[in-house]
């Protein structure tokens, strides 16, 4: 049996702001539905299923309790990963390896609108004793990180406004995108500071949503219409405290690509990598994780936004799905999406958002602030 | 029906393993817990945590430490600093589970060495742990009613009794087995040479649920290390196998169920069975570590794992077949009941239990007959979840 894991279907409800008439078990059911549609498979061909999701965002202690109905997945084995997509992802992948299993779905979904106040939950992450500083933004981890980022790389506040006005441009070409929108360096530029220098429109705004990604083993692949082969998969996590930090850079990014490269047997990432999904929570984390993942080196990932060359036609396009800035920030259901987007890049169907010889993508994930956890992805036509 | 698509081609060892004291209200913060579990279980294998490659950790609901993405939280202590890091989550099934995961990530070929970390701990949820418990619950048709745990292992055991005609005398002897057990574990918690009359004196928590058969809140974390089978051999002259893993999730429409069987404890079993290729379970296994959060929890759970007859298990025990010297030894640690319930690390207790049984070397605890092959089994979520491993000594 051949280790190669390819992902054969993807189901995604288009992200937006507010979903007043789906509950998240209702999109979850939608998601799956499409997925499973998409792939050519039932409910019932599918040997073990993963679901993404994190307690405090949901509302509920032990949420893992209510994923099975809307998956079709009562009385199988599922088992829930609270943690990024991408090691959702991972996990499918290693059952899959394994052997005991073909076909497994991974669900994610996120209902963001039904959260009062986001901040506070942010807050919660934090070290109770040491960190944790009530009535303060949780958004100052990621001021100081940008700050820090910009004085070690000399990058200009524009470049960053740059990020968010590509990204909510490229998110006009894609359906599933919640915030396409045509805004100048200016616009951004102008928008109130959270924490100096982050301002509100480079922080991405929240989203609801759910997708499922239907992963096959190569037998299994071959009898799909239209398998992506996971060539690669990596993720990794630096330090949780915020005193035993580089700040700078974007270390677990690093280490998570080296070893989806390494799986891919991938040398010079910015020749093979035709196009990347990565992740944009906040818009100097772009230039942050395009560096970590060695696309474009430290000193010139300024320059080469503001020229353009990460723009849907320029020589690396980064985001061509809008990124976190452009569709909607979904919590950890985030990587699931930008996979989704990667897969229809490969598969030619992007329609609008479509890159040129999309042959092979990279996907990188990050959990969020105050976390230095995150996943990559290297997915290929072959 | 098949419940896995073929067997796995790569093996994958047990070659150390951990356990910090079981307790109620540590000094320790949670981190402390799992890198003493973590340390103990790296020293006893033979391996430092540079030679790790990724790291597993289990811990259950978030809203105990009141720290959001608790997993991310907890990582330095478990070790898993630069490295590959999972929390896997099937709430109370979690302990287990943890080193399904972990064996997922070796057989998978993906890893040779992977550290596995349970932890828990319950004290610091004020005033009372049953507090976190109430948001598990649906938010529509069930909050409003402000169940929580002990209300709920109420009804399913009076469904236990009721369906089979079971008496609470013989639910009792579960506490007085377990907790005698647990006098020879140097980490129990809350140890006892007790009589049926003693539990049954004991006030009741939710009828016929009475104190003394439930497990105590504590606080505590444990670890393995897991290793492929080249790596094994070359550090270890003992390893314990893990021969089949399996885990099953039902419905969270709970109200609709049966509750006198737990269906998806058979088909999590019936898995780890097949993997293992386990055709007779009763004769096949020889030292078993169900699940016994609560004392009716053991026998609803040995049924479930075909290793009693339904509604049979009571007097399968009042007969002695489940005592440490008896046909098939259950809950030789002391379980639950007697070592403690930090919930993930007391399903993690249950593999480190096995571990040292099928190695011969669980002291005062040991059951007679070199056993060769174990079941540890864990459950969870709204009496939803099975998770199950077979270990063995080939």
């Amino acid at each position: 049996m051949s280790d190669r894991v390819a992902v054969v279907g993807a189901g995604e409800v288009p992200l937006r702001p507010l979903s007043p008439r789906q509950s998240y078990r209702e999109m979850g059911f939608e998601a799956a539905t499409r997925a499973y549609d998409d792939a050519g498979v039932t409910h019932q061909d599918i040997d073990s299923f993963v679901s993404v999701c994190e307690d405090f965002h949901e509302g509920t202690s032990i949420t893992d309790e209510y994923t099975p109905d809307q998956l079709g997945a009562v009385l199988r084995p599922v088992h829930t990963v609270a943690g990024d997509g991408l090691q959702g992802v991972a996990a499918a992948v290693m059952l899959i390896r394994t052997g005991i299993a073909d076909l497994v779905a991974v669900e994610a979904h996120c209902k963001t609108s039904n959260i009062l106040a986001h901040e506070q939950v942010l807050t919660m992450a934090l070290d109770p004793s040491y960190e944790r500083l009530p009535g303060i933004t949780p958004h100052f981890v990621a001021g100081m990180e940008m700050r820090r980022y910009l004085h070690e790389t000399g990058a200009p506040e524009d470049a960053v406004a740059m990020v968010v006005v590509k990204n909510r441009r490229h998110a006009l070409s894609n359906p599933v995108a919640a915030y396409g929108e045509a805004l100048s360096p200016d616009d951004v530029l102008a928008s109130a500071a959270v924490c100096a220098p982050l301002r509100e429109r480079e922080i991405s705004p929240p989203a609801d949503g759910a997708v499922v990604l239907v992963l096959a083993s190569e037998e299994a692949a071959r009898r799909t219409p239209k398998p992506v082969w996971i060539r690669g998969v990596g993720w990794a996590s630096d330090s949780p405290w915020l005193a035993a930090r580089s700040w700078g850079q974007a270390s677990y990014a690093s280490l998570a690509t080296q070893m989806a490269y390494q799986m891919a047997g991938i040398a010079k990432p910015d020749q093979e990598i035709r196009f990347a999904e990565v992740d944009d929570t906040y818009a100097y984390k772009e230039l942050q994780h395009l560096e970590a993942a060695q696309l474009i080196p430290r000193a010139d990932a300024a320059r080469i936004v503001l020229e353009g060359g990460t723009r849907r036609g320029g020589r690396l396009p980064v985001n061509p799905s809008g990124g976190s800035l452009g569709m909607g920030y979904c919590f950890d259901a985030t990587a699931l999406y930008r996979t989704a987007a990667a897969v229809r890049q490969i598969r030619g169907e992007a329609g609008r958002a479509q890159v040129e010889r999309a042959a092979t993508g990279l996907v990188v994930s990050w959990r969020g602030i105050p976390t230095q956890s995150g996943g990559a992805l290297v997915l290929s036509a072959d | 029906m098949s419940l896995i698509k073929r067997k796995p081609q790569r093996r994958v060892a047990i070659i150390g393993a951990g356990l910090s004291l079981f307790m109620r209200r540590a000094l320790d913060t949670g981190k402390e817990l799992s890198y003493y579990a973590a340390s103990q279980a790296l020293d006893a294998a033979g391996v430092r945590r540079k030679d790790i490659q990724a790291v597993v950790m289990a811990t259950a609901p978030d809203a105990f430490d009141g720290v959001h993405m608790k997993g991310e939280w907890l990582l330095d202590g478990a070790g898993g600093v630069g490295k590959p890091y999972l929390r896997a989550y099937v709430g109370g099934g979690s302990g287990v589970f943890s080193i399904i995961s972990g064996w997922m990530m070796v057989a998978s070929g993906l890893f040779d060495l992977v550290l596995v970390v349970a932890e828990e701990k319950m004290s610091s949820c004020q005033p009372h742990p049953q507090g976190a418990f109430l948001t598990i619950f649906d938010h529509i048709i069930e909050r409003p009613l402000g169940p929580n745990l002990l209300w709920i292992f109420s009804l399913e055991q009076q469904r236990y009794m009721a369906a089979y005609g079971i008496q609470n005398e013989d639910i009792a002897l579960v506490s007085v087995k377990n907790k005698h057990n647990a006098l020879a574990h140097p980490a129990a918690q809350v140890a006892a040479q007790l009589t049926v009359k003693d539990v049954l004196d004991s006030e009741v928590v939710a009828w016929p649920v009475h104190r003394l058969m439930v497990s105590p809140i504590s606080d505590g974390a444990a670890a393995v290390v897991l290793a492929s089978e080249h790596v094994a051999q070359r550090l270890t002259d003992h390893p314990i196998w893990i021969q089949g893993v399996g885990w099953c999730l039902d419905t969270s429409y709970w109200g609709n169920r049966d509750l006198a069987y737990p269906r998806y404890v058979e088909q999590a079993a019936r898995m780890a069975y097949e993997m293992a290729g386990i055709t007779e379970p009763r004769r096949q296994i020889h030292v078993a570590e169900p699940y016994d959060p609560f004392a009716y929890k053991e026998l609803h759970h040995l049924e479930g794992l075909q290793l009693a007859d339904r509604g049979k298990a009571p007097d399968d025990l009042a007969g002695g077949r489940f005592d440490r010297g008896g046909e098939l030894p259950t809950c030789p640690s002391g379980g639950l009941m007697g070592v403690g319930n930090p919930i993930a690390a007391a399903g993690l207790m249950k593999i480190c239990e096995l571990f040292w049984q099928l190695r011969g070397e669980a002291g005062a605890r040991q059951v007679p007959g070199n056993p060769e092959r174990g079941l540890a089994q864990a459950w969870g979520d709204l009496m939803q979840v099975g998770t199950v491993a077979v270990l063995g000594v080939r």
